[in-house]
C-alpha cells in the first residue's frame, strides 16, 4: 500500500532532501572539486570590545571541509528527526550555518572576512524591514491589508530628515517621523475602513503618491537648499556599559543608536501586547471573525482604525532610521522597496512578531552578505549574489515554515450584515 | 425577566421583513418562533439583539421601554443570543472566546485567563455544560461549540436567551441534549426564544408558539397543536408533510462505487474508500451530519473533485477520471449543494442557464453559432413544464426566489437523457411549497426507473424519500440500512455508533 504522509511530513521531507543535497554539494564543490587555494581570514573584532580571538586564519580547503562536514552531520540528524517525526528546524538551522560558513571560507580564499561586521551590517539593514513588518502586523492582524508600508517608511524618512535639518536636532527628527507615518496611515484607514476601498489597490496608490510627493519636494527644495533642508544630524552610537564589551555580540547588539534599541523594544512590546493583553485579544478576534467580535460589543471599525494609526507610528520610527538613524541626508526613493520586503517578511514570518523579526533579519543579512562580498571583491557576479536572499527564502519556506495562514478576515471591509 | 416587542417594523427597500410584530416572552418561558426560511425570524432577532435597527416599534423589558442599538446594549439589559452561524473565533481557545468583549486583566495589564477558566467552570457545573476551557474551538465538534456559545451568553448573565435555528447543525442526539439544556435553563428562570422551522422540536419543548409568515405574526398557539395544523399556519395552506410511500419497481445496479477515496488539495482523505451501489428505480439516501464527506462524495460522482481514487461504474462503464462534461453526457444529472455558487450563473438569463450543459451541441448551436430561436423555444417549454415562476425567460436568474432557482437547476439537469440523479441537499433553504415540488420530481425520476442518490442532512427528508439509507461518518459509510429504520437508530449511526458498538454499551 502506498505510504500516506501528512503535510507536515511532506514538507519536512522536502526540507531534509534539500538540505542534504546542499550539504553534499557544499562538501563536494567547496571541499573537494574546486577547493580554495589560499587561506581565509575571519575578523572578529570591530570596536573596543574584549578580545578573545582577534582573527582566525584557516586554509580555505580545510575550513570548507570542516564546515561542510558539520552540515552533513546536521543533515543526518535532520533525517533522523524526520524518521522520528520530530521537528527538523534545529538540525536544518545548523546545517544551513555550516553550508554558509563553508561557502564563506571558500569564496574568501586569500581574503579577509569581517565576520562581526557582516552580522552587524545585516542587523542594520534589517532595522527598517523590522519596523515595517511590525507596522504590517498590527494592521493585518486586525484585518486591514497594509501595502502602504513603503509609503509610510518613505514619508517618515523624508519628514524626519527635514525636521532634523531645520532644527539641527536628531531628536526632533525622530519625534516627527511617527506623525508622518501616521498621516499616511490616516489616508489608508479613512479610505479602507470608512469607504471600503480595495486595500491592495489603495496601498499601491498611496505608495505612488508618496514617491511622487517626496521626489518633487526633493528636487525643488532639498537639492537647491541642501544646507537648510537636507543636512540632518544623526544619532550617536550609545554603547551599553559592559554588554557592549562582549566579543561578537557586543558590537552587534549593544553598540547601536537609539533607533536600534527602540526596534527591540517595539518587537518585544508588540509580541507581549498581541498575545497577552486585551488589546491583542481583540485585535486578533477582529482579524479572524469580525462579526463575532461585533456581537460581543467590540466596535470593529474603530479598533481597526486605531490599529492602522498605531501601525503608522511604528513604521514612522523605521523611516527615521534611514535619515537620522544612519546615513543622515534624505535621498530620492531611498527606501528602495524595503516596504515590500517588510511585507514579505511578515508573511514569511507567518504574521507573528518573532517570525517576522527573524525573516527580516535573514533578508537583511543576505543583502549585507552580497554587498560585503562585492566589496572584498570575489569572483562571483553580483547579480548571482543578489539572488541569495531569495534562494534562502525558498529553502526556508519549503522546508521549515509550513502552511502560512493569514488572518481570516484580512483585507475584507466590515459592515454589519455584509458577509456571512 | 420578560421581553415584549410592540409593533416592530423593518423594511429593506421595498421589501417588508417585519410588519408590526407584537410578541411577549414571559419569565422562565420557552417561546418558539416558528416560520419558514425568509419569514423574517432572524431579522426580528437581529433587531432585538441590536445588530439591526427597527424602522419603528419598541422593545420592553419587564414592562419598561429600552433602547437597543448595539449588541452591547442588548448584553447590558440581559439579552444573549446564540447565532445560527456561530460567533466564535475558530483559532481561539474556549476561554479566549468567552472572555472576548469583557476581558479582565491583572495589574500588569496581562489577560487573566485563570479568572475566565474559573468562570467557565462555574457555569459548566451550574448548567451541566461540560467544556474544556483550553480547547481550541475549531477542533471541537459542533455540538460542543454550541455549548460554548450558550456559556458565552450565560456569562453575561443573560436572562433572555435567543437561540437562532440551533438544531440545524446537530445530530438528533445532540438535538435532544440541547432540548434538555433548554429545559434546564428554563427551570433556573431563564427565558428562551427558540427560532426554528422544525415542528417536532417546537412541540417537544415550547411553552408558547408564535407563528410568523411573510413578516407578520399569524397566530400564537399552544404546543398541543398538531404538526399538520402548525405546518399549514406556517405555509398558509394545507401541506402534505410526508409523501405517501407506494410500491415501485426496482431494477439492478445502475451505479456502483468501489473503494472510492477523495482527497483534498493537501492530501488528507475526506472520503475513505467507500463502497455502495444504487439500483435503477431506487432512492439511496446518504445521511449524516454536515461535514462528514458527503459533499465531496457527491462532487466526486461527476468527477468534480481533483483527487479521486477507486472506481465509479455507471451502467457497468468506468467513469472515474472522465471529464465533467463526459460524466454529464454519460448520464448523470447533478443538483449541486449550493444553487447560487454551483447551480446557476446569477447574471445569466433563465434561458441561458437552462442550456449551460448543452449549448455546444445541436439543436442549440451550429458551428460557432448559437441559435437563439431554439434556445428560447426550449426555455419556454421548460418554464411551463417545471413551473418556474418568472415574468420572462430573459430575466436574469438572480432575480428569482430560491425555490425557482432550484427549479431552473432541476429543469436543466433532467432535460438530458439520464441514468442516475445525484442530488446534493436539494431542498436546503427552500420553502415548504418548493420542497414538495423537489420531492415530487425526485420520486418521478425514481418511478421512471432511474437511480437516485440523495445527499441530505435533513432526517425527515431522508426518512420520507429513501428506499435505503447510507450513513456517512468521518468519510466512511458506517452502514446501509432499509427505510424501516427508526430515527433513533439513524441518529446513533450519524453520531458514529454502529449497532455492534451500541449493543456493547
Amino acid at each position: 500500500m502506498k505510504k500516506i504522509r501528512s503535510n507536515v511530513q511532506k514538507r519536512r521531507l522536502q526540507g531534509v532532501i534539500i538540505i542534504s543535497l546542499l550539504s553534499s554539494l557544499s562538501f563536494l564543490y567547496f571541499g573537494l572539486l574546486k577547493p580554495g587555494k589560499d587561506v581565509t581570514t575571519f575578523g572578529f573584532v570591530l570596536n573596543n570590545e574584549w578580545v578573545i580571538i582577534k582573527e582566525w586564519i584557516i586554509a580555505s580547503q580545510t575550513g570548507a571541509r570542516i564546515f561542510s562536514a558539520i552540515s552533513l552531520v546536521a543533515s543526518a540528524l535532520a533525517i533522523f528527526a524526520y524518521k522520528k517525526e520530530r521537528t527538523i528546524v534545529f538540525p536544518v538551522a545548523i546545517a544551513s550555518f555550516g553550508i554558509l560558513m563553508s561557502f564563506l571560507t571558500w569564496i574568501a580564499s586569500g581574503k579577509f572576512i569581517p565576520f562581526t561586521g557582516l552580522l552587524q551590517g545585516g542587523l542594520l539593514l534589517s532595522i527598517p524591514l523590522i519596523f515595517g513588518s511590525m507596522s504590517g502586523l498590527v494592521c493585518e492582524r486586525s484585518g486591514v491589508i497594509n501595502i502602504a508600508i513603503e509609503g509610510q517608511l518613505l514619508a517618515s524618512a523624508f519628514v524626519s530628515g527635514v525636521v532634523a535639518s531645520v532644527t539641527q536636532q536628531a531628536w526632533w527628527g525622530l519625534l516627527a517621523a511617527p506623525f508622518a507615518g501616521a498621516a499616511i496611515s490616516y489616508l489608508l484607514a479613512t479610505f479602507a475602513i470608512k469607504f471600503s476601498v480595495d486595500q491592495v489597490i489603495l496601498g499601491f496608490v498611496i505608495n505612488v503618491l508618496v514617491i511622487g510627493l517626496t521626489d518633487f519636494l526633493y528636487k525643488k527644495l532639498l537639492i537647491p537648499h541642501q544646507n537648510t533642508w537636507n543636512s540632518p544630524p544623526t544619532f550617536e552610537v550609545i554603547p551599553i556599559p559592559i554588554l557592549s564589551k562582549i566579543p561578537v555580540l557586543g558590537p552587534i547588539f549593544f553598540t547601536q543608536s537609539i533607533v536600534v534599541y527602540l526596534m527591540f523594544a517595539i518587537v518585544a512590546g508588540v509580541t507581549f501586547a498581541l498575545y497577552k493583553t486585551k488589546w491583542g485579544l481583540r485585535t486578533r478576534a477582529v482579524g479572524e471573525h469580525p462579526t463575532a467580535a461585533d456581537t460581543v460589543g467590540i466596535d470593529v471599525n474603530k479598533l481597526r482604525f486605531r490599529n492602522v494609526m498605531i501601525a503608522g507610528f511604528i513604521a514612522g520610527v523605521g523611516g527615521a532610521f534611514y535619515t537620522v538613524g544612519s546615513v543622515g541626508a534624505f535621498g530620492k526613493e531611498m527606501t528602495a522597496g524595503a516596504g515590500f520586503i517588510a511585507l514579505a517578511a511578515l508573511i514569511f514570518g507567518k504574521w507573528s512578531p518573532i517570525g517576522a523579526l527573524f525573516a527580516a533579519l535573514l533578508f537583511g543579512f543576505a543583502t549585507n552578505l552580497q554587498s560585503t562580498l562585492s566589496i572584498i571583491g570575489v569572483a562571483i557576479p553580483s547579480e548571482f549574489m543578489l539572488m541569495v536572499p531569495y534562494i534562502a527564502t525558498i529553502i526556508a519556506v519549503t522546508g521549515l515554515v509550513g502552511r502560512v495562514r493569514a488572518p481570516a478576515a484580512d483585507g475584507i471591509p466590515y459592515s454589519r450584515g455584509g458577509s456571512h | 425577566m420578560s421581553l415584549e416587542l410592540k409593533g416592530i417594523t423593518k423594511t429593506f427597500g421595498s421589501f417588508t421583513a417585519n410588519d408590526s410584530i407584537d410578541l411577549k416572552v414571559e419569565t422562565g418561558q420557552i417561546h418558539a418562533i416558528l416560520g419558514e426560511n425568509g419569514a423574517g425570524k432572524s431579522t426580528l432577532m437581529n433587531i432585538v439583539y441590536g445588530l439591526l435597527k427597527a424602522d419603528s416599534g419598541e422593545i420592553l423589558i419587564d414592562g419598561k421601554k429600552v433602547e437597543i442599538s448595539e449588541p452591547s446594549d442588548a448584553l447590558n439589559v440581559g439579552i444573549g443570543m446564540v447565532h445560527q452561524h456561530f460567533m466564535l473565533i475558530p483559532v481561539f481557545t474556549v476561554a479566549e472566546n468567552i472572555m472576548l468583549g469583557h476581558e479582565k486583566s491583572n495589574k500588569f495589564r496581562v489577560l487573566d485567563l485563570d479568572q475566565a477558566r474559573a468562570a467557565i467552570r462555574t457555569i459548566s457545573e451550574d448548567f451541566g455544560l461540560q467544556v474544556d476551557p483550553d480547547a481550541i474551538v475549531e477542533t471541537l465538534p459542533v455540538g460542543i461549540q454550541q455549548k460554548v456559545e450558550i456559556i458565552k451568553a450565560l456569562i453575561y448573565e443573560a436572562k433572555v436567551l435567543i437561540l437562532d435555528e440551533p438544531t440545524a447543525v446537530l445530530t438528533p442526539q445532540e438535538t435532544d441534549e440541547l432540548l434538555n439544556t433548554m429545559r434546564d435553563l428554563k427551570s433556573k428562570g431563564t427565558s428562551i426564544i427558540f427560532i426554528t422551522h422544525k415542528l417536532r422540536e417546537v412541540r417537544a419543548v415550547a411553552d408558547q408558539i408564535t407563528i410568523i409568515r411573510r413578516g407578520k405574526v399569524i397566530g400564537a398557539v399552544s404546543p398541543s397543536t398538531s404538526e399538520a395544523e402548525l405546518a399549514s399556519m406556517m405555509v398558509g395552506r394545507a401541506v402534505d408533510l410526508a409523501p405517501a410511500k407506494y410500491q415501485h419497481e426496482t431494477g439492478g445496479p445502475i451505479l456502483e462505487v468501489k473503494n472510492l477515496t477523495v482527497r483534498d488539495a493537501l492530501g488528507t482523505s475526506i472520503v475513505k474508500g467507500v463502497n455502495f451501489h444504487v439500483n435503477s428505480g431506487e432512492v439511496l439516501a446518504v445521511a449524516g451530519v454536515q461535514g462528514n464527506g458527503q459533499s465531496e462524495l457527491a462532487r466526486a460522482l461527476i468527477n468534480l473533485e481533483e483527487h479521486i481514487e477507486g472506481s465509479i461504474l455507471l451502467d457497468g462503464k468506468e467513469i472515474r477520471g472522465s471529464s465533467i462534461k463526459q460524466s454529464l453526457h454519460a448520464g448523470i444529472a447533478f443538483i449541486p449543494e449550493s444553487r447560487e455558487l454551483d447551480g446557476v450563473i446569477g447574471s445569466f438569463s433563465i434561458a441561458e442557464n437552462l442550456i449551460l450543459d448543452l449549448h455546444g451541441q445541436a439543436p442549440y448551436s451550429k458551428g460557432l453559432n448559437l441559435s437563439a430561436k431554439v434556445v428560447h423555444s426550449e426555455a419556454e417549454k421548460r418554464v411551463t413544464e417545471f413551473d418556474i415562476r418568472t415574468q420572462s425567460i430573459m430575466d436574469s436568474v438572480s432575480t428569482l426566489s430560491g425555490g425557482n432557482k432550484q427549479k431552473v437547476v432541476i429543469a436543466r439537469e433532467l432535460s438530458r437523457p439520464i441514468k442516475v440523479l445525484v442530488a446534493s441537499q436539494p431542498t436546503r433553504g427552500l420553502d415548504v411549497g418548493s420542497i414538495e415540488f423537489v420531492h415530487e420530481r425526485i420520486l418521478a425520476q425514481r418511478d421512471a426507473g432511474r437511480g437516485v442518490i440523495l445527499f441530505s442532512t435533513e432526517l425527515d427528508e431522508v426518512m420520507a424519500l429513501a428506499d435505503r439509507i447510507a450513513v456517512m461518518y468521518r468519510g466512511e459509510i458506517l452502514d446501509i440500512v432499509g427505510s424501516n429504520v427508526t430515527r433513533e437508530e439513524l441518529g446513533l449511526l450519524m453520531a458514529g455508533i454502529t449497532s455492534a458498538k451500541a449493543g456493547a454499551k
